[in-house]
């Protein structure tokens, strides 16, 4: 409002245009308008420059050979991939059906992560001898990397997509439950004793005074999540694979693994083999073929890096 | 007649962290009559704070009987409103929402709550605010929403824990007449705890002096100016500053006692 009130001002103050003399400037408004616009276009250049330095070098470096095309692969030949994954197929099928199961993986798991650490979180930040008798099982289960979790729940939950689930959901359990946790503790004194004061049950305090506050820090977790639940989607991928699961990247490996393993890594995804049936109980199959394939996997590695 | 608030031979002690007792209170009596609008004066953590906890019920008593309208106090009491030092109101809430807190939480249905709220918007000044949330707020403002939020619920009990100490000299001058007069048509009983005997003098009818910690009632004035009260023209007559030099008097020695000490303590 100011600017316009000042903008009338100028109008009215600066002399008519004199001939020779460019004409003044009678919207300050519009001129902040095209400042921001230049600024944004600035900066939307300086991205694109910024993606083609680096692809370009990438490229450059990998043809005069100082990079081994090898191991990092050709944007150029990345790009070649991509393009015949999207026009005809991948080896597992059409490349949206692979990203759309490992999409699925990583919202169901995101989900059951985040429903259990809200709810683990504020029932732990609210009850003090909960608190007490878990946090050190918590601390513990905390301590294990939990990305190797994965392999336990390829075992035990089987080749389909609950173990993929159950290893993002606990990626991001951890990290949205010490947030909750958190954010319960951190809830201002004053404003539970306000709202006890004015009539509030335990119920109502919960609800209403301990989630809203705590939700700030909730929802700062849920961006990291998001990106662990992905990550964890993946991972479980990947240990379906090493069990003899063919899949895009393992089953690229002697050939073009680093370009497709460049490519898109969330497209892993395993399918049960054939053979599996002739093996009777679930663990005992597990097992062997856990035996069974990872030294193929040792071994192909050991031709790449032999040749 | 009960008395609407009293405390009887009150003692609160608190664990320190470091597994000490530290003792707040000692020793405390204090009678508050239905109707009667008292202030507490004292040095810094003499226990002012801590004797309106015991009262609202939000922290026990270590030993002596604190009661509120006749009966003892176990936890949260009815009847009781609570003005915080610091903001409390909810930041998430609109004003609207905030005032109506009080009467959804007793079980009125959210429409009633809300229109009983738009009526105590209107009472503390604040109406077209209604769909603000705090941060959007003055200082002053935010403590209308307290108050509302407060008196909504026709506490019989109104606590206050120098609830003005923030607000600039202008704006707490008119929040202070504000209150007098919100209090003028509701007649709870009002425990307002302050460090400034200036604003103790004019609002009161009863001041009580608390000494330096451990705190007990040191001695009680009665504050026999007329009412209705402008607080802002009441310290121009003679007789404000009469009583506001005899209670200086006994008050003096307690910040002195005190400032001693956070010295001392300082110095250790």
């Amino acid at each position: 409002m100011s600017v316009r009130n000042l903008a009338a001002r100028l109008e009215v103050t600066a002399p008519s245009s004199a001939p020779g003399n460019p004409a003044p400037i009678t919207d300050l408004s519009a001129l902040r308008i095209r400042a921001r616009r230049r600024r944004q276009l600035n900066i939307y250049g300086l991205r694109v420059l910024v993606a083609v330095l680096v692809l370009g070098s990438w490229e450059l470096t990998t043809r005069i050979g100082i990079v081994d095309q090898f191991f990092f692969g050709q944007p150029s030949g990345i790009a070649r991939q991509l393009w015949i994954w999207i026009t005809e197929e991948t080896a597992l099928g059409p490349l949206w059906q692979q990203v759309l199961v490992t999409m699925e993986e990583t919202v169901l798991g995101f989900i059951v992560g985040t429903v259990l650490g809200v709810v683990i979180g504020v029932l732990l930040g609210r009850n003090r001898l909960l608190a007490d008798v878990f946090s050190i099982y918590i601390k513990a289960a905390n301590a294990i990397p939990r990305v190797v979790l994965g392999a336990l729940f390829a075992i035990s939950l089987g080749l389909d997509i609950r173990s993929k689930v159950a290893t993002a959901a606990i990626l991001v359990f951890f990290v949205v439950f010490f947030n909750a946790f958190q954010g319960v503790r951190e809830v201002e004194r004053n404003l539970i004793a306000n709202a006890r004061i004015l009539g509030a049950d335990d119920r109502r305090l919960t609800t209403e005074v301990i989630i809203p506050s705590a939700l700030s820090w909730i929802i700062a977790s849920l961006h990291i999540s998001f990106g662990l639940a992905l990550v964890g989607a993946v991972v479980g991928e990947l240990f379906g694979a090493t069990q003899g699961t063919p899949s895009r990247a393992w089953s690229s490996e002697p050939c073009l693994r680093s370009r497709s393993d460049w490519t898109f890594a969330p497209r892993l995804r395993p399918r049960p083999s054939s053979s599996s049936s002739s093996f009777s109980s679930t663990r005992s199959r597990a097992c062997a073929r856990w035996n069974a394939t990872s030294s193929p996997t040792h071994a192909s590695w050991a031709r790449t890096i032999g040749g | 007649m009960t008395p609407a608030i009293e405390l009887r031979g009150v003692t609160k002690r608190f664990l320190t962290p470091s597994g000490g007792v530290y003792t707040a209170l000692r020793d405390l009596n204090l009678t508050v009559q239905p109707g009667e609008f008292c202030a507490v004066v004292g040095p810094t953590g003499c226990g002012k704070s801590t004797t309106l906890a015991l009262i609202s019920g939000l922290e026990p008593a270590s030993e002596g009987e604190v009661l509120v309208l006749g009966k003892p106090v176990h936890g949260i009491a009815e009847d009781i409103g609570y003005v915080f030092q610091t903001d409390a109101v909810f930041p998430w809430k609109t004003v609207l929402d905030n005032v109506a807190a009080g009467p959804r939480y007793h079980g009125r249905t959210t429409g009633q709550a809300r229109s009983m709220a738009r009526e105590w918007i209107s009472r503390v000044g604040l109406s077209g605010f209604e769909d603000r949330y705090p941060y959007q707020l003055s200082g002053g403002m935010r403590k209308r929403v307290a108050l509302a939020q407060s008196l909504i619920n026709e506490p019989q009990i109104l606590l206050m824990d120098e609830p003005f100490s923030a607000l600039d000299v202008q704006t707490r001058a008119l929040m202070e007449n504000e209150l007098l007069s919100l209090w003028a048509n509701t007649r709870a009983s009002v425990v307002f705890v302050t460090h400034d005997l200036e604003e103790a003098i004019a609002l009161a009818d009863r001041v009580f002096v608390i000494s330096a910690g451990p705190g007990t009632v040191k001695a009680n004035y009665p504050v026999p100016l007329s009412r209705p009260r402008n607080v802002t023209e009441i310290r121009m007559q003679p007789q404000f500053s009469q009583i506001y030099g005899e209670i200086w008097n006994d008050l003096r020695d307690e910040v002195l006692v005190s400032y001693e000490r956070q010295k001392l303590s300082g110095a250790a």
